[in-house]
């Protein structure tokens, strides 16, 4: 039996995400797939910063603009997944010193509040500076978490009827006369039946190949939209462009730190967390699921950030890892390098372009103007649904941030240690008491990031047994020790919910996941971390054997038990 | 003045101390000089020999070690010495320890899986894998990172010969979470929490959970002094054999071992000094003349006949590396390795990685050897990981390795020095 809906949307990126929520918020009935879990894709690959529109005043004003207006709605309705702190563009003396102002007029062309500072007031702001710094325009960046962004959305979507279904990979695009009408998926089975999750699809057996019909297709894949517009016949000149980012174990500043010349690349830090996010450059790929990750990429971005924060030479990284863009440009611009093509969003109607109804494409854009292009998209998905209603995704607080009052109130009655209560409360926001409460035995599984058991539990209540998707919620597993001292505690949590098979087998992926970045920091003090997680895991455990060994043949030492 | 012994050990873990008492055994007035607390804490407490080889298990170590490579430390010192130094250890463990030489046995462990090792703490000897008995595991809910109910699922998917099953206890006294060394002292001292002394309370906890099975295991916390105390008094209030299961960090068996190796060398008059970490190196027409640590920004003088280094791996910063190399930061011995990071793992947590097998490559002597082949110096010997060629966790020989090269290392500087 096919599932019906009226809209389905291809894509659990903040896009999609995005998307879900705006139109279960009018009404529409609809179905996001992803293939893997939310945030799988590029939104969770990126830097975590929450433009303000400055770094593209000057070249991209309409980007820019874009930028201001969602940062300053992204504060009011995300505040969960915010901290505002403020960024710089800092000019150093190899930098043409007229760009300081050039973007300071830029930025004030676009409505993009800025103050120039000396090199010693930017000092101020951000000790570890280099005392080189000559001059620095303050701007109001921030941080932002998206994968807490995109959960928070995915969240309010269900409340408002959607069905958000990841681990579903579209595999056709199903074509009949003139339009699209559906899509065939198949719903991975991965470890568990992640579908139980209770708010996910009660529907179709997991593994199979499941029918979907809708009277709109949405492709918000990003990076991967012009694979999805192929399936359909369709040429989309998706450029996707892959950039390296470098995570540090602290926070060696606390304000964003951009350095101020037009263009370049490794030239951005940004405060995520307990640590510090070095990004980042640009290279077209050819296909955003297979391309090198070069050591190469990973000296240059902590060499060059070191002019402009020195101790990043002496610091230590705890993992690398690579974002792929969705850049897109028209056909016929031949942009050839990619730091030169727009950011623009580009909402393409393929009965219009192509004489395919039924066929939306949402591409280019940035992370931080998701919410606009959810909007706009699905105004146009609005309009030929004949459906009247209007958008409120600007004005309705995201679940987490919708009732600020309550963050303020103490952490004491939940008996956690106060940096745990601390840390807990930022990540749930207005849930924390109901996912805290009552909770009498609750120890900290994740000690770096302070995640207690009940916070990992809630987690898996939402998303089933898939580790990778309770690392997004909640962090665990994502601070220095990058899971050698916690992965199997936070894994232990999937039972008895989910059977030891099940459970294996996630500890299992969340490792490797871990392993995927972690590879990319193997000096220093990471390398010792690294190296005794790996003995953990081979000498203690022999977590990677997987024989079954004659077992009379090792009775060592064996007495008769009498 | 510099403090003046026959033979200075740099590193106090197992392969500093195993060299320490064999120098001292063999005569010499030995030091051991370390940067701080003893790594062995992080360790499960497991003696292992040889596990695996080429990721196959091996049941007897010492047949096995003809296996392994050329530049492998055992290929080095040969089948004999490591069976000797093991022999000879087996007289420092003493009765705190069991296992066969010639047979590994499989140990649970609190992860649901069996791990292979040739020696084993007695307090884990009546978990073996071998033993058909039926079995209850439990845990704590007040100490994370041990699920019970899980490890007895995992261990029946692995094929066990015998049942197992495991439940969770909480313990009234326990108002907060607990690590795992906290505990240990609180049952060292019976101490009273909830009106009862804490051995009772564990004893009526798990009495509460069990249902007539043979044996017990329980998490390796079962006091830093006297754990086979605190076994005898559970096994009788409950009728059944409790036994431990290895942990990961901090392993409270892998401080007990520190605690047993302090009060041996104690016992062989070796000096101990912690917390002083060797920085600087004065050499000479191919010796090491004397050393330098640094204590309370005070520069301090050691000066020695036989030099042993023992300064663990890359965990232990014996072996350390920056975006492009890897080196022996102390004495700047050779250390040889792949020219291109991205080869110095593999894509998958499991590897075969290159990593695990940095490290100093020596001569029969235990000497380093620079990448002519000569000793980098005539009188500095190398014991544990430190040595590089073997991966330890994937072979499950760390121990071995640390005790064999450190036995051998000591007894070659004792019988080197001039006097």
């Amino acid at each position: 039996m096919p599932v019906h809906t009226d809209v389905l949307v291809i894509g659990g990126g903040s896009t999609g995400c995005g998307l879900a929520r705006d139109l279960a918020r009018r009404g529409v009935d609809v179905v996001l797939l992803e293939r893997g879990h939310l945030t799988q894709g590029t939104t969770g690959r990126m830097h975590g910063l929450l433009h303000s529109g400055a770094r593209y005043a000057d070249t991209d004003p309409e980007s820019a603009r874009a930028c201001i207006a969602e940062n300053r709605i992204l504060k009011r309705i995300a505040a969960h997944c915010i901290e505002p702190t403020g960024g710089l563009f800092v000019s150093l003396p190899d930098d043409d010193p007229s760009y300081v102002e050039e973007k300071r007029d830029a930025c004030a062309a676009c409505g993009i509040p800025t103050t120039v500072l000396t090199g010693a007031e930017a000092r101020e702001r951000a000790p570890y500076l280099t005392p080189a710094a000559e001059a620095a325009i303050a701007v109001p960046d921030a941080a932002i978490d998206p994968f807490r962004l995109c959960v928070a959305n995915a969240l309010d979507a269900i409340d408002h009827g959607a069905r958000i279904e990841p681990h579903t990979e579209v595999v056709s695009i199903r074509r009949e006369g003139g339009a699209v009408t559906g899509v065939a998926a198949r719903q991975a089975r991965g470890p568990g039946d992640r579908g139980r999750a209770p708010t996910y699809s009660q529907g179709p057996v997991r593994g199979d190949l499941v029918q979907y019909r809708a009277d709109i297709v949405v492709n918000a894949t990003g990076a991967w939209a012009g694979q999805l517009a192929a399936m359909a016949g369709l040429e989309l000149n998706v450029r996707p462009s892959k950039g390296a980012m470098t995570v540090m174990n602290v926070r060696q500043v606390d304000t964003v730190v951009n350095r101020c010349r037009p263009k370049g690349d490794a030239d951005i830090i940004v405060p995520h967390e307990t640590t510090a996010i070095l990004g980042t450059t640009d290279e077209e790929v050819m296909d955003p699921d297979a391309f090198d990750e070069q050591p190469a990429a990973v000296d240059r971005l902590i060499d060059e950030l070191a002019a402009l924060v020195p101790i990043l030479a002496q610091a230590r990284s705890i993992r690398s890892f690579w974002g792929v863009r969705p850049l897109y440009e028209p056909p016929a611009r031949r942009t050839t390098d990619p730091t030169d093509i727009s950011r623009a969003a580009h909402l393409i109607d393929h009965g219009h372009r192509d004489g395919l109804d039924g066929f939306l494409s949402i591409v280019g854009g940035k992370f931080t103007t998701y919410r606009q292009m959810a909007e706009e998209t699905a105004d146009l998905v609005c309009e030929q649904l004949s459906v009247d209603a209007t958008c409120d995704t600007a004005e309705a607080a995201l679940p987490g941030s919708e009732d600020p009052e309550r963050l303020d109130d103490g952490m004491d009655r939940f008996g956690l240690r106060s940096p745990v209560a601390r840390r807990s409360q930022q990540r749930l926001g207005d849930r924390t008491q109901a996912v805290l409460d009552g909770k009498a035995v609750n120890p900290a599984v994740c000690t770096c990031e302070g995640v207690t058991r009940a916070e990992v539990r809630d987690a898996i209540a939402s998303c089933g047994a898939d580790l990778n998707a309770v690392r997004i919620r909640t962090r665990a597993t994502m601070g220095t020790c990058q899971g050698a001292f916690c992965a199997f505690a936070v894994g232990n949590d999937l039972h008895p919910a989910h059977d030891e098979t099940t459970a294996t087998a996630a500890l299992d992926e969340l490792l490797d996941e871990r392993w995927k970045g972690e590879r990319h920091a193997l000096w220093g003090q990471h390398l010792a971390q690294a190296m005794l997680g790996y003995a953990i895991r081979g000498a203690t455990y022999d977590w990677y054997g997987d024989d079954e060994p004659d077992w009379t043949a090792f009775a060592g030492g064996a007495t008769d038990g009498d | 003045m510099a403090i003046e012994d026959d033979v200075l050990v740099i590193g106090g873990g197992l392969a500093g101390m195993t060299a320490a008492l064999a120098a001292a055994a063999a005569g010499s007035s030995v030091r051991v000089v370390s940067k701080a607390e003893s790594s062995l804490g992080h360790a499960s407490g497991l003696l292992d020999v040889l596990g695996r080889i080429d990721g196959e298990l091996v049941s007897d170590p010492y047949r096995a070690i003809a296996r392994v490579d050329t530049d492998h430390p055992y290929a080095m010192l040969g089948t004999d010495r490591v069976r000797q130094a093991m022999d000879w250890f087996d007289g420092i463990l003493g009765d705190a320890y069991t296992g066969d030489s010639h047979t590994n046995a499989l140990v649970p462990t609190i992860a649901g899986t069996v791990t292979p090792t040739a020696r084993y703490p007695r307090t884990m000897a009546a978990g073996l894998a071998s033993d058909d008995r039926s079995t209850l595991l439990v845990d704590i809910d007040r100490m994370p990172a041990v699920d019970a109910p899980l490890a007895a699922a995992r261990l029946e998917a692995a094929g066990v010969p015998f049942s197992v099953r495991g439940a969770s206890i909480t313990m009234p006294g326990l108002a907060t979470d607990i690590t795992r060394s906290h505990f240990a002292r609180l049952v060292d001292r019976n101490e009273t929490i909830a009106d009862e002394p804490i051995r009772d309370q564990l004893a009526a906890a798990i009495a509460s959970v069990h249902d007539g099975e043979a044996r017990i295991g329980f998490p390796a916390v079962l006091g830093l002094e006297q754990p086979a105390v605190v076994i005898d008094y559970l096994s009788a209030a409950l009728d059944a054999d409790v036994f431990e299961l290895p942990t990961d960090p901090p392993s409270v068996p892998g401080e007990r071992l520190t605690r047993l190796l302090e009060a041996a060398l104690d016992d062989a008059g070796v000096r101990m000094t912690a917390g002083v970490p060797i920085v600087d190196v004065n050499a000479a027409d191919g010796r090491v003349r004397d050393v330098r640590g640094t204590h309370a920004n005070t520069s301090v003088p050691y000066r020695a006949d036989q030099y042993i280094l023992a300064t663990g791996g890359l965990v232990g910063g014996g072996v350390v590396a920056d975006r492009s190399t890897v080196h022996e930061p102390l004495f700047g011995c050779h250390v040889s390795q792949p020219a291109d990071r991205a080869d110095w793992y593999a894509d998958t947590p499991a590897g075969p990685h290159a990593f695990p097998r940095f490290g100093v490559h020596t001569d029969h002597e235990m000497r380093p050897l620079e990448a002519d082949g000569m000793p980098t110096f005539v009188n500095l010997r190398a014991a544990g990981a430190v040595i590089g060629g073997a991966d330890f966790p994937a072979q499950h020989a760390g121990s071995g390795i640390s005790i064999a090269t450190g036995w051998h290392a000591g007894r070659r500087a004792a019988e080197a020095i001039d006097r």
